[in-house]
C-alpha cells in the first residue's frame, strides 16, 4: 500500500502501516544521528527541556551536506546514514519522546523493533545514497540547533513535501524486512558455506 | 626542464575530487541500469530506480551524488623525474580545502580523541595518500571518496594457509551476508589476498578502483572472481538489503605473495556510489582527466 501522511503522526497512523508500505511524508521531520541521540537521552536524564517537540514526529538518520547563502541554509545532500550505530539509544528515544517514525537505512536491530511495538512507530528507509533525491523534497531549513556538534551531527529540523518514497521495514507488529531477507540469505548459502 | 606551478596540482586534484564526486564513472552507472532491468520484485525495482533518478539529477544540479563524500584518499603514482614533486602534498591538501567549500563536500573529518570535526576534510594523515613512484615525469593522480557505509563493513581475517582458496570463498561470502543492506548494496567487492595484514587492505581498496568491465588479467583468478559474483547475488540480499537479484555489481580480487606461514584476506566495500576520478599532470604541465 501506499500512504500520503503529514507530522505529527498519530499512534493510529503508525500502527496503519506493515512492512513492504510506502510512504511520502509532508510537514517537519528532524535530522539526528549518533552524537545527537547520546545528547538527547542525556538531557532528558537530567531532567532537562530539548530544544523542540518530537511528540509525533519523525527523526532521519541524516547528515547533510549543506550550505549557506546569505544567512539562509540551504540542503544540497541529504540521503539517510547507516542506523544500527543509532540502535544503542532508539529505544529510549521513541518511549521517552514519542516519535512516530524513525528513517535511515540498513535496518535497525531488536530493541528497535520492540519500541515500534510497544509505543507505536515503525522504522522506514529511503534508499541510500540517494541524497539530491532527498533534498529535493526539503522545501527549507526551519532551524538547526547543536552546531556545536559538526555539521553532520547537528539537529536539522526540515520542511519536507512528499519525501519518499520510504518503505516500511520495522512496523508495530514485529516484522523486518530485513530479517527475513537475511534469514534467507543464511539458508541459501549454509551447504556453500559448511 | 623548469618548475609546474603548484596551482596546476591543485586545480587538477579539485578537478577530479569534483569529477568523482558528482559524476559516476560508466561502468557503474551501465551496471546500475542492467540491474534496474534485471529485479523483478517492487521493492528492489524501487531501490533501483531511486538510485538511477539520484545519479541523473546530481549529473544536471551538479551536487555530490551521496552527501557523504567520504575521507579523502589519494593514489599517486608520480615519475621519478616528475617536475613538481615536492608539492604534490600540499596541493592536495589545499584542494581538499577548496573543494570542502566550494563543490562543497561534507565535512568528515573527526579527531578520534576530542570528537572535534576539523571542518574541511583535513586532519592528521587526512586526506591520505598512497604512494608510488615510477619512471618517467608525469604525475598520475587517483581520487576514491569513499563513504562510511561502506568502509564500516569491511573484513579483514589471518587465515592460515591449510583454508585454502576455498576458505578464503567461504570468508568473503560471510563477510557479504554480515554486511547485509548496510553498505547501500548493490556493492562492489573488492578483495586483496596475501602480502601480509596491511598489504591485503591495500590491495582490497585498490582492487575497487578497477572498472566492472575489467575481470583479472589472470585466468584462475578471472574466474573466481565471476564464480563469487554469481554466488554472492544468490543471497538474494538485493538492493539495500531489502531482497532482491542484485547484491553486487562485481568482484574485484587482487593478491599479493603470501608468507609460507599466513593467509591474510581482505574485504572492502564499495557503495553503488563508487566514486573515483583520476587524471595525469605532464612534465611541461599540461594535463588531462580521465573519462572514468
Ligand atoms: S554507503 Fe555509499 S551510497 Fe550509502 S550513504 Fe554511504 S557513501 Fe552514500
Amino acid at each position: 500500500m501506499e500512504y500520503k501522511f503529514k507530522t505529527p503522526l498519530s499512534e493510529s497512523d503508525a500502527r496503519t502501516l506493515r512492512i513492504n508500505d510506502i510512504v511520502y511524508l509532508t510537514g517537519t521531520i528532524y535530522t539526528a544521528r549518533d552524537q545527537a541521540h547520546k545528547r538527547i537521552l542525556e538531557i532528558i536524564s537530567r531532567g532537562d527541556i530539548l530544544p523542540i517537540d518530537f511528540r509525533g514526529m519523525a527523526i532521519y538518520h541524516c547528515g547533510p551536506i549543506v550550505k549557506k547563502i546569505n544567512d539562509e541554509w540551504i540542503v544540497v545532500a541529504a540521503g539517510p546514514t547507516t542506523s544500527t550505530r543509532m540502535e544503542l539509544y532508539e529505544y529510549d528515544v521513541i518511549r521517552t519522546l514519542g516519535v512516530r517514525m524513525v528513517i535511515g537505512k540498513g535496518g535497525m536491530g531488536l530493541r528497535t523493533a520492540e519500541a515500534c511495538k510497544a509505543y507505536g512507530a515503525v522504522y522506514a528507509e529511503f534508499t541510500g545514497g540517494a541524497a539530491v533525491l532527498a533534498a529535493q523534497s526539503i522545501r527549507r531549513v526551519k532551524g538547526v540547533e547543536w552546531l556545536d556538534l559538526g555539521v553532520p551531527e547537528a539537529l536539522w529540523i526540515l520542511e519536507v513535501e512528499n519525501f519518499g518514497p520510504l518503505t516500511v521495514v520495522i512496523d508495530s507488529y514485529g516484522a523486518n524486512i530485513h530479517e527475513n531477507v537475511n534469514k534467507k540469505a543464511y539458508e541459501k548459502m549454509s551447504s556453500i558455506l559448511k | 626542464m623548469g618548475m609546474i606551478d603548484p596551482k596546476v596540482i591543485e586545480n587538477v586534484c579539485i578537478e577530479i575530487i569534483r569529477k568523482a564526486v558528482i559524476y559516476l564513472p560508466d561502468d557503474v552507472k551501465n551496471a546500475l541500469k542492467t540491474a534496474y532491468d534485471n529485479e523483478v520484485s517492487d521493492v528492489a525495482k524501487a531501490q533501483l530506480k531511486a538510485i538511477l533518478d539520484n545519479v541523473k539529477l546530481a549529473e544536471s544540479i551538479e551536487a555530490p551524488v551521496c552527501q557523504d563524500t567520504g575521507i579523502i584518499t589519494f593514489f599517486v603514482e608520480v615519475g621519478a623525474s616528475f617536475p613538481g614533486i615536492n608539492y604534490i602534498e600540499k596541493s592536495i591538501i589545499n584542494a581538499t580545502r577548496t573543494a570542502t567549500s566550494k563543490i562543497p563536500l561534507r565535512p568528515n573529518a573527526v579527531h578520534p580523541f576530542t570528537n572535534k570535526n576539523s571542518g574541511d576534510n583535513t586532519g592528521h594523515f587526512i586526506p591520505y595518500i598512497h604512494w608510488n613512484i615510477v619512471d618517467g615525469d608525469s604525475l598520475k593522480l587517483t581520487v576514491m571518496p569513499k563513504g562510511g557505509g561502506s568502509e564500516n563493513v569491511c573484513k579483514f581475517k589471518m587465515l592460515t594457509p591449510a583454508d585454502g582458496i576455498d576458505g578464503v570463498k567461504k570468508f568473503i561470502i560471510n563477510s557479504v551476508l554480515e554486511a547485509n543492506g548496510m553498505p547501500c548494496p548493490p556493492t562492489i567487492v573488492g578483495v586483496g589476498i596475501g602480502g601480509g595484514a596491511d598489504i591485503s587492505m591495500v590491495l582490497a581498496k585498490k582492487a575497487l578502483l578497477r572498472p566492472l568491465n575489467k575481470r583479472s588479467p589472470e585466468s584462475q583468478i578471472a574466474k573466481m572472481e565471476m564464480e563469487l559474483y554469481n554466488i554472492l547475488n544468490e543471497t538474494g540480499i538485493g538492493p539495500m538489503g531489502l531482497g532482491g537479484r542484485t547484491t553486487v555489481l562485481g568482484v574485484n580480487i587482487e593478491y599479493a605473495h603470501r608468507h609460507i606461514a599466513s593467509l591474510p584476506v581482505a574485504v572492502a566495500f564499495n557503495c553503488w556510489a563508487a566514486r573515483r576520478a583520476s587524471a595525469v599532470v605532464y612534465g611541461d604541465g599540461a594535463y588531462k582527466v580521465y573519462g572514468d
